[in-house]
């Protein structure tokens, strides 16, 4: 009788994991893989950014979970009602059980922007959005079209969050669309984060906090959302800060899985998985292991970030069925572009141990690493392609593995 | 390394004052790292904050986030920065003699 993977979460990491899985097993009585989603749409995440300003369009980036999957993977589509630990079985809706010999966790990361005080009262979908979810980024698109000017507020609830350059992206586009619409300086533009920089670690924060400065936009720092309050118009931070605006794009607070929450053993207080950080596998729990946005990493949750834990997960997974020890070796790689409008894009690199620093990327030959180019946003944009067609399939990109590249780095500057 | 004289020992900091070796503490310390914070009356509050980031510095290598503070600890958010105006996690972990908290991206 051969090993069942469960994998929970048939989203970038999951589906990513599901056909790497199939490439290596490539024998069902050796292995079965089933992945269960609860709904059928996989939806390109990168994409939403471009959805408010009209540089993508929605229908283009949702497409059928299954169809993703190599034709071996089971899928099932079913809402997840727990994980019993003990007894190695995910209960499914309808009373249906689903043992396993291997799990993963893939189930991502939930917006919970009924957390915060107000953010979702008076206001919340008319001048307060999120561009977080597809539904958000078209009602945004709307506002947008419909500004002619006043206080625009771009705002980060608090950590961790999907793709943290996301709303910094927002913010350099938004400065372009505005110029483009001719309305610039009829527009106060904030960005505002629970960080004390525009970002993380001083290289890079020195860097994209720069062009935050060059293209007009103020910086709050330290800003933790306490609460919207939709019918002033103003966010107001825990320690009683305010920041007033005519319209106002929130990151809401993030969480794991509910489900995760229902599955004793399983989460952490946020609902994420405790997992090692190099290992990937749940402590006490051999057989459980987590990957991508559903993960309790200090890393970014970012696609990138699956992609380089993929590998080193598909190989422990091996090991674990093989009796063997785990690797301990995924060291939080994470790989960004971040988009910074006018056709122009950086790029960064970095891991648990090494902030995103200057130099190039894979190589001293590379795309240029924390400076703007062309190049970067072509990579950028055909990023959507190499998603489809190579990442998810879960073929490896040549040159680019999971540990991040020391080589073409100019640590000098750190 | 910097070090800072807390109860009469010299302990080591990093460049911003937080403990590098948390089995340094004392609680007589605490009293005198929170004046130095502006916060000049430790109350049993305060304790329940101070003991907690210990307790979770102690299981996971690193003090918590205000988040996960506000849904652990007993002490909401409202009332972290109400104890902790300047920023609950990192006052607190500098008052409870652990290193600062790294928080996720």
């Amino acid at each position: 009788m051969g090993k069942h993977i469960v994998i929970l979460g048939g989203g970038t990491a999951g589906t990513m994991t599901a056909n790497r899985l199939c490439r290596t097993y490539d024998d069902r009585r050796e292995c079965r893989i089933t992945v269960v989603d609860q709904d059928d749409d996989h939806l390109y995440q990168p994409g939403l950014l471009f959805v408010p300003f009209g540089l993508a369009q929605p229908d283009h980036l949702v497409r059928p979970r299954p169809r993703q999957l190599d034709a071996a993977v089971d899928y099932k589509q079913a809402r997840i009602e727990r994980v019993d630990l003990d007894a190695r079985t995910v209960h499914l809706a309808g009373g249906i059980r689903l043992p396993y010999d291997v799990l993963v966790v893939a189930t991502g990361a939930r917006l919970l922007p009924e957390e915060t005080e107000g953010l979702t009262g008076p206001g919340w979908g008319e001048k307060v959005f999120t561009f977080y979810d597809l539904p958000g980024a078209v009602g945004l698109h709307e506002a947008l079209e419909r500004f002619e000017g006043g206080r625009l507020v771009i705002d980060v609830a608090d950590l961790p969050l999907k793709c943290p350059v996301a709303p910094l992206e927002f913010a350099f586009l938004t400065d372009w669309y505005l110029q483009r619409r001719g309305i610039r300086d009829r527009v106060e533009l904030t960005y505002a984060t629970p960080l004390d920089a525009a970002f993380t670690k001083p290289v890079a924060a020195k860097a994209l906090g720069g062009l935050l400065k060059e293209k007009g936009v103020e910086l709050v720092t330290e800003f933790t959302l306490g609460e919207v309050d939709g019918e002033r118009g103003r966010l107001v931070s825990y320690d009683e800060r305010e920041v007033p605006f005519d319209l106002a794009v929130v990151v809401p607070l993030h969480g794991g899985a509910e489900y995760v929450e229902r599955s004793e053993g399983l989460g952490d207080e946020l609902g994420f998985v405790p997992v090692d950080p190099h290992t990937l596998q749940l402590p006490g729990h051999p057989a459980v292991f987590a990957i991508g946005d559903a993960a309790g990493l200090p890393a970014s949750k970012a696609g990138s970030v699956a992609h380089f834990e993929g590998e080193v997960l598909v190989h422990n997974i091996g090991r674990h069925l093989a009796g063997q020890p785990l690797d301990a070796s995924f060291d939080g790689h994470a790989n960004c572009f971040v988009e910074t409008g006018f056709h122009k894009a950086l790029l960064i690199d970095f891991n648990y141990d090494t902030e995103p620093l200057p130099g190039h990327f894979p190589g001293p030959l590379g795309l240029p690493l924390l400076k703007e180019s062309h190049a970067s946003h072509l990579g950028k944009l055909a990023f959507e392609w190499l998603y489809w067609h190579s990442l998810l399939p879960g073929r490896e990109l040549p040159g680019i593995g999971s540990a991040m590249p020391e080589h073409g780095k100019n640590r000098a500057s750190a | 390394m910097p070090t800072t004289t807390y109860a009469g020992s010299a302990v080591p900091v990093d460049d911003e004052g937080f403990f590098t070796d948390p089995a340094r503490w004392t609680e007589p310390m605490a009293e005198q790292i929170a004046k130095e914070a502006g916060i000049d009356t430790l109350t049993d509050r305060h304790w329940i904050v101070i003991r907690f980031m210990r307790e979770q510095y102690a299981a996971k290598g690193t003090g918590p986030t205000v988040r996960v503070l506000g849904k652990t600890s007993g002490v909401s958010v409202k009332e972290l920065y109400q104890l902790f105006p300047k920023g609950p996690a990192k006052t607190a972990a500098k008052i409870a003699g652990i290193p600062k908290p790294r928080g996720c991206i």
